[in-house]
């Protein structure tokens, strides 16, 4: 179902620039210098959602005040990062909605909704979290496993492929990459008892180029991970867009928990590659070398958090960073790790959060899994809880203050197992998990990490824990949301909050910036509306 | 990863109301085919843990948020059909939300609510009789123990704490117990906001304001900048947090500790059975 509105646009030259396509190569490679424009995601290749716009800075952010508000007046969760690009905002909505929006008052331009099928096997709600742009289409997945695109003008569709059966479990609920000509996904569906894989479409026909599984067929490496015939419904999904890496040619995925998600029996071993972070050949889909965070989880510890590019100067003044090239990232296991994305190496480990499921690191400087960590029919007390200390809510990185902001979680729960049978397109748990009684209660905190020694330089804490991701300025202003319904702006160097606005519902998106006409916005997703704030 | 699937007791009302969800529930209902078989009962206690034990608590012996379900007869019907009926469709105005409409997927399959009804069928305790006396209860609720002061019940009371009207058939009895002996131990919830995840609890709220006036009264919803709640003369109040001299939060509840000596045991019993059964619609 869709439907088109045919505006008079002043913004841009539609007629003189019809002919040529929109978005190339080179700007998605150059997205970090045309700040006007949001091109993917997580806003660069490098994933930091750090944007060069300065207009709104410390100093006036107070008077920041709402510029227009989108309603999908759709229930559930709105998780959406819109792109904007040239004056056009595209976005996504529950139930797989598309709309594109003049940036500058909202208006919509046009409207897809999918016609979805009944039943579908969302995990964790009927979301979306946004589009991938390149040429004149956008690229979606689907909550039926499809992968579609769009044409930006009207909407209209240009291709649809169903990538996989979504009865079984699978869906695709983030937003898909570009990357050259390919468009790349990766599936969700860790607790069906899915096979994970990441997928790569030809953005001109939607012809599938290869398929990653993420996890190993018997007689290929790592298959040993797995015991017997677990691997077949090893789960290990891969639903948060990955980053890119051009001078080595490799792109960065994440992947999710084993299936069942909270019980290891029966799939005895490390269960490659779930939980891991992974360096893939774009143009082949070959695995060039994995660092996996949590071996044989049994806490439902995805590692499904956006793997941040940070490249470190010969003089950053840390000797193990120095010159080096690395991923940050603040995983959902309670620990920040600090890899060298040329080899995969880990450089450091240390806990951002309250963490009891290890109590030590081997050799490699990897946590170990504690063995009183594991689920029990009677329940067992583990930090962070299932949830994760953090969980797919972007990080940013701020090259100016060299800091790394995070969305903590500080909960703990009970793990209580459950086994159960597998059964195609069936949740398969293993376990179940309850907050715990105790009497702290539970609470989320924006934390400001220093990366050269994993220290957290300030937070700013919430009243519970809460979804929102974060992004960050060159007005040295950062914006985050909160469970209560608040878009926050702080200092970025100090954690002072400069401005709130109450939006009326959780936050379950991260927020964005752009500019039209020189003027800068800031926008988030919260409840059924998408808001942008703006100076007067 | 599951990012909301036990938390479905908190918002899920809510939620499947926006959304008016239907998933794909099961239809078929009438006779347990697995009636008394043990085996399909531990199955049901897997399927029990996985779905119905965030409220219902391991052991279905109830929280602080769904009643017990050992107890008998059960308040939305007793019969094999009427548990299958409640478990599928939930029960409209409470938070126990219809199967499959939790945003998790399809929900059970009619086996598994069978196994679960099942395994509810092998837990329960023959029904017990309150040994208290729920007049002599009420006249302790409404008279010298003072519950009414802070709780209402069928529309009369006061306001400062929970209405009590339907805790007695929605709560456990251990969690009533509790309550009354030490009411701090677990604090009971408050407003649920539709996409939240957590709830407010009835904490305690000390507030000194800039002319410096204090309040006290417990907290009825609270963000990062502001503040509401009742006081203890009943006044509702909302401050901007960077308005005020002070402001504390506590976990230790305003009700007071209601020990033998406050409460004999006897006395207890008869406030528990006048919630129970008032609850259920006697000792008008």
């Amino acid at each position: 179902m869709k439907s088109k509105l045919i505006l008079g646009f002043g913004l841009i030259t539609v007629l003189s620039t019809a002919a040529v396509a929109q978005v190339t190569s080179q700007r998605l490679l150059n997205a970090g210098q045309e700040p006007q424009n949001w091109l993917m995601y997580s806003g660069d290749y490098a994933g930091r959602r750090f944007s060069a716009l300065q207009e709104i800075k410390v100093g006036n952010t107070e008077k920041l005040v709402p510029k227009w508000a989108y309603q999908t007046m759709a229930g559930g969760k709105f998780e959406t990062t819109p792109l904007v690009v040239d004056g056009i905002m595209y976005g996504t909505g529950q139930d797989d909605r598309a709309f594109a929006l003049d940036a500058r008052t909202g208006r919509p331009i046009w409207q897809y909704q999918r016609a979805l099928p009944q039943d579908i096997r969302p995990c964790c709600g009927r979301v979306n979290r946004g589009l991938a742009i390149f040429g004149d289409k956008l690229f979606m997945g689907t909550l039926d496993s499809h992968v579609m695109a769009l044409d930006t003008k009207t909407g209209n569709v240009i291709w649809d492929v169903a990538a996989v059966d979504y009865t079984k479990g699978y869906s695709f609920t983030l937003a898909p990459l570009v990357i050259k000509n390919l468009v790349l996904v990766g599936v969700s569906g860790g607790e069906y008892g899915i096979r994970g894989f990441i997928d790569a479409y030809d953005a001109n026909t939607g012809a599938r180029k290869w398929r990653f599984y993420t996890v190993p067929a018997p007689g290929e490496p790592g298959s040993e991970s797995w015991e017997g015939e677990s691997w077949k419904i090893g789960g290990s999904p891969a639903w948060i867009t990955g980053t890119y890496d051009v001078e080595t040619n490799t792109t960065f995925w994440t992947t999710g928990n084993p299936s069942p998600s909270n019980r290891g029996e029966g799939r005895a071993g490390d269960n490659l590659y779930s939980n891991s972070l992974l360096a893939i050949d774009p143009d082949t889909g070959k695995l060039k070398w994995y660092f996996q965070f949590t071996q044989h989880d049994e806490h439902d510890y995805d590692a499904t958090q956006v793997p941040v590019m940070v490249d470190r100067s010969a003089v950053a003044g840390q000797k193990d960073v120095d010159g080096r090239k690395l991923i940050l990232q603040a995983n959902r296991n309670g620990f920040f790790y600090v890899i060298d994305r040329t080899n995969g190496k880990l450089i450091r480990a240390e806990s951002y959060a309250k963490v009891s499921w290890t109590k030590e690191k081997d050799a490699n400087g990897r946590p170990v899994p504690a063995k009183e960590g594991s689920p029990t029919p009677e329940g067992n007390r583990v930090c962070p809880g299932a949830a994760g200390a953090t969980n797919w809510m972007s990080p940013t990185y701020d090259p100016q203050t060299k800091l790394f902001y995070v969305t903590a979680r500080e909960q703990c729960d009970v793990f209580s197992t459950a086994p159960q049978p597998y059964q195609a397109g069936h949740a398969y748990y293993g376990s179940a998990y309850f907050p715990n009684d105790d009497a702290a209660p539970f609470y989320g905190a924006l934390r400001a990490i220093d990366p050269d020694t994993g220290k957290i330089k300030w937070e700013w804490k919430h009243p519970s824990p809460t979804w929102s991701g974060v992004l960050s300025t060159a007005g040295g202003v950062v914006f985050t949301g909160d469970a209560e319904g608040n878009f926050i702006a702080l200092d970025a160097a100090s954690g002072k909050a400069l401005w709130h606005f109450q939006c009326g519902a959780s936050v379950y998106s991260s927020p964005m910036t752009y500019a039209v006409d020189g003027k800068q916005y800031v926008a988030v997703a919260a409840g059924t509306a998408l808001f942008t704030f703006g100076l007067p | 990863m599951r990012i909301y699937a036990l938390r479905r007791c908190i918002a899920i009302l809510a939620l499947s109301l926006i959304l008016g969800v239907s998933a794909s529930r099961v239809g078929a209902q009438g006779k347990n085919p697995y009636a008394g078989d043990a085996k399909v009962a531990k199955l049901g206690e897997f399927e029990f843990r996985a779905n119905c034990a965030f409220c219902h608590g391991l052991g279905a012996h109830g929280g602080g948020r769904g009643p017990d379900l050992t107890r008998t007869p059960k308040k939305h019907g007793d019969s094999d059909a009427e548990i299958f009926n409640t478990i599928n469709n939930g029960v409209p105005g409470t938070a126990m939300p219809p199967n499959g409409a939790t945003q998790q997927g399809v929900g059970m399959t009619e086996e598994e609510i069978w196994q679960v009804v099942t395994y509810i069928r092998s837990v329960e305790k023959k029904p017990g009789k309150m040994s208290g006396d729920a007049k002599h209860g009420r006249e302790l609720f409404y008279g010298s123990d003072g519950c009414a002061t802070c709780h209402m019940f069928d529309g009369k009371g006061g306001r400062l704490g929970p209405d009590l009207t339907s805790a007695g058939t929605s709560r456990s009895t251990e969690y009533l117990v509790e309550s009354m002996r030490d009411p701090s131990r677990r604090l009971a919830q408050g407003i649920s906001e539709a996409m939240k995840e957590f709830s407010a609890e009835y904490e305690t709220v000390d507030v000194v304001t800039n002319d410096g006036t204090n309040y006290k009264g417990t907290l009825l919803n609270e963000d990062s900048f502001t503040i509401q709640f009742l006081d203890t003369r009943e006044q509702v109040h909302s401050f901007d947090k960077a308005s005020l001299k002070s402001w504390n939060k506590s976990r230790q509840s305003l009700m007071p500790v209601y020990d033998e000596k406050a409460l004999p045991e006897k006395d207890l019993q008869d406030l528990l059975a006048f919630l129970v059964t008032g609850a259920a619609g006697g000792a008008k």
